[in-house]
């Protein structure tokens, strides 16, 4: 059963998180191993799978980005393993500009600037997958799911520095 | 009439659902524990003859033979003082492996266990004792004083573990309440268990924060609240940070104001102990108003001192601002702010301490909820959850992992499975593969922390896949599958797949972890988060680059002969380059050199791959590759 169908819901890119919240909280209601307390062993264990399966699936729809990537899978594209080497020259040049520009911002408000307008550049992205998915364009959307998944690790990364330049200034 | 009941061998009975027997919820806590009981959704602390709530986490065995526990045993403590254990918790699942970590700290012998466990012992009275021994006295203690209040049997609990505790040191807590005759129905995050407190009582919704300060631990949680349903967003804390610290801060000044008095410097291990004790009265006194002063008597010399507020939040800064730091992380890690937070519930005693409120409140930018008594807090939850366990409720709890569980691969390198904050139970496969021609084993190393690299992080089991049949390097599909069941206790297992033969090994990962380490390694991947993400970048362009030469090679050793003398030559230059960049610390070079190597051997794979097709071909008949075509 793919995570969609776990949850009872229509597999979609487009997901309200509080639908989603609402399928998930219903399920564990069901299937938490609390329930099941005071239950026979084999009881217990199908429970327990049961919850660990619906967490797994909620953790992946939860995030726009995962789920994206999940629901490509599904339709049967590949992405490569994270971690590897871009393979999109464009994407790599983009990379290598903005790592350097976040290893020179110095100040909260510079990583800010930066992550602002990567979390710009992720909407853009994310709101343009409807479309290539209806288009049903494997190509293109592969091509913008690595994008996405930088934009995403650079995300990251922003945090990190930007928790550091706080601690180092409070 | 009674009726005989047979079970199958190895099955255990249903527990009799209510009957007689009651359920209560346990703050089994480093310094204090307190036992609490919910009735219809009403929870309440049991309290002694004196009306006392807090039980000291103090077992003695005195000389007369008998174990005391609590005010009793603490009592004890200055006649006997090598029949008294206190703080027994920071042992808890600590293997020889981290004898080293608690030397010095402790007023006890600790010794390394043997056998199975590992786990230290300690010399009370002239006896080796393990801590789960001694935790089971407290909660045996904590039983006789419920069964006392209610005048009932009460054979199931529900205890309160902090958020940070390891596997091994879960384990140890649930051994114990077995040894107390107790059945664990969960084990119960504290930060977890005080918003329960918090939210049935006021029906709340939104998000919670939970800031709980120790006397030896911190933690910071961030709940969600809604219709009845906990869900833990994000944990993070020290499990070596809590008012402890406050109290040796004052206790280091009051010895050095005696030293430079003239006093004498003698300070040994009764000397710290008393100084101590008045540190912490001095340190109670400083909360409630501007300044303290008390009298320290040493060897019959007595001293004077006083402590004003300002001072005192001058000595505890670092320590308060330290809590604040792993507060922003927890928020980052939830990918929420400050302002997200609708309230803020403090835990703990030390957190009556004014310049912890007042920075929390910073911090939230809004008070923080007090009021409910924060040493009783935790244990009314976990009777909350108690009784949600037993009579049904429609609470949910729904917690997470509070560090990320992984894999050591290629060049120390730590692969994730199971990130920290991941809801649990849960169940995550990854599949690997081997890395050499014929590999018939791997090593499966599991690894708990935030770090990249395996050397920063916590070791917790180490077990070999044998048998994998022959087979060329990545052909392999090796399933390592991470469980993490209800109560946070990890499972690993691995799996052959491509033969069908399937071997199964299951670990647990032994006893032997040390608290204070893995709140090092925590705090440090907040500052090492961009280091480390070089470092990681630069180990796999090595080892990218180490397979493309190792494949490389062998394509030369079989096919070498396709290649003219130039051109042979050319590709050997690049692969010397290559090699050179290894040694380099630049992830460019190496990347540059990698990506050159294979523009030059493109030709040369061209050229072996037509081979490859030819030889497929050759001295076969047509019938016999259309034969082949529907395979």
């Amino acid at each position: 059963m793919d995570h969609f169908a776990r949850l009872g819901l229509p597999a979609a890119l487009d997901l309200e998180p509080a639908s989603l919240d609402r399928a998930y909280f219903a399920l564990q209601r069901q299937w938490h191993p609390d329930r099941f307390a005071n239950r026979p062993p084999d009881e217990r264990a199908r429970a327990s799978a049961e919850a660990a399966a619906l967490n797994d699936a909620y953790q992946t729809l939860k995030d726009p980005l995962n789920r994206a990537v999940y629901l490509a899978e599904l339709k049967g594209v590949a992405l490569p393993g994270d971690g590897k080497t871009i393979d999109d020259p464009d994407l790599l040049m983009e990379a290598m500009e903005a790592r350097e520009a976040l290893h020179e911002a110095e100040t909260v408000e510079a990583v800010e600037r930066l992550a602002a307008e990567v979390r710009e550049g992720m909407k853009e992205q994310l709101g343009g997958l409807g479309g290539l998915f209806l288009r049903d364009d494997k190509a293109a959307i592969r091509k913008a799911l690595l994008r996405l998944r930088y934009l995403g690790k650079f995300a990251e990364e922003a945090r990190a520095r930007r928790t550091n330049l706080e601690r180092s200034s409070a | 009439m009674t009726l005989l009941e047979i079970h199958e061998p190895g099955e255990t009975p249903l527990p009799h659902a209510g009957e007689g027997s009651l359920a209560v919820g346990i703050d089994l806590g480093t310094t204090n524990s307190v036992v609490a009981i919910a009735r219809d959704g009403k929870p309440a602390a049991l309290h002694d003859e004196s009306g006392r709530a807090l039980v000291p986490s103090v077992v003695a065995y005195p000389h007369g033979g008998g174990v005391l526990v609590g005010d009793e045993a603490r009592l004890l403590m200055e006649r006997e003082p090598t029949n008294v254990v206190a703080s027994v918790k920071r042992l808890m699942g600590r293997g020889s492996g981290d004898l080293h970590a608690v030397a010095g700290v402790l007023p006890y012998e600790v010794e390394p266990g043997s056998g199975e466990t590992d786990m230290v012992k300690l010399r009370i009275a002239g006896k080796a004792r393990s801590p789960v021994e001694i935790s089971a006295e407290i909660l045996k203690a904590l039983r006789a004083r419920a069964e006392a209040a209610l005048d009932k049997a009460v054979e199931r609990a529900v205890i309160t573990v902090p958020a940070y505790f390891d596997d091994a040191a879960r384990t140890a807590t649930r051994d114990a309440a077995r040894v107390a005759g107790l059945e664990v129905l969960r084990l119960v995050n504290e930060p977890t268990a005080a918003a329960l407190a918090y939210g049935l009582d006021r029906g709340s919704e939104g998000l919670y924060a939970v800031y709980d300060l120790g006397g030896g631990t911190f933690d910071f949680s961030l709940l969600r609240l809604e219709k009845g349903v906990f869900q833990v967003l994000a944990t993070g804390g020290d499990t070596a940070l809590g008012g402890d610290d406050f109290d040796r801060a004052i206790a280091e000044r009051m010895l050095a104001e005696r030293k430079t008095d003239g006093l004498g410097d003698r300070v040994d291990e009764p000397a710290v102990k008393t100084a101590l004790a008045l540190a912490r009265l001095m340190k109670e006194q400083v909360s409630d108003r501007d300044q303290s002063s008390g009298r320290l008597e040493l060897a019959g010399v007595p001293s004077f001192h006083t402590l004003g507020r300002t001072e005192f939040e001058a000595m505890i800064e670092g320590y308060v601002k330290r809590t604040i730091d792993i507060a922003r992380h927890v928020l980052a890690d939830a990918d929420m702010t400050a302002a997200d937070v609708q309230g803020v519930v403090l835990v703990g005693g030390s957190t009556r301490v004014p310049l912890v409120r007042a920075e929390v409140a910073r911090l939230i930018g809004k008070p923080p909820l007090t009021d409910i008594d924060p040493d009783e807090v935790v244990a009314l939850g976990a009777a909350l959850q108690a009784e949600a366990l037993t009579s049904g409720s429609d609470t949910l709890l729904l917690d997470v992992t509070p560090l990320s569980l992984g894999l050591e691969t290629m060049g120390g390198i730590v692969e994730k499975i199971v990130p920290r904050n991941t809801p649990i139970p849960v169940q995550l496969a990854q599949d690997f593969t081997t890395y050499q021609d014929g590999q018939a084993a791997m090593a499966i190393h599991v690894v708990q922390g935030e770090r990249e690299m395996v050397a920063d992080c916590r070791s917790l089991a180490r077990f070999e896949l044998l048998g994998i049949p022959p087979m060329t390097a990545g052909a392999a599909r090796i399933r390592v599958t991470f469980a993490v069941d209800a109560d946070g206790l990890l499972t690993v297992s691995a799996q052959e797949r491509t033969t069908g033969m399937a071997q199964r090994v299951e670990v647990k990962p032994s006893y032997g972890l040390s608290h204070e380490d893995m709140a090092d390694m925590l705090y440090d991947s907040l500052e090492h988060a961009e280091d480390d993400m070089n470092a990681r970048l630069l180990t796999e362009a090595r080892v990218e680059a180490r397979r493309s030469l190792l494949a490389l090679d062998a394509a030369l050793a079989k096919d070498g002969t396709l290649l003219s003398a130039e051109e042979r030559a050319e590709l050997d230059e690049g692969r010397a380059r290559l090699e050179r960049a290894l040694g380099s610390e630049s992830r460019e070079e190496i990347n540059a050199a990698a990506e050159a190597l294979e523009t030059l051997s493109k030709p040369f794979a061209e050229r072996r791959m037509d081979r490859g097709i030819r030889e497929a071909l050759s001295g076969r008949s047509v019938k016999e590759l259309e034969g082949r075509v529907g395979e």
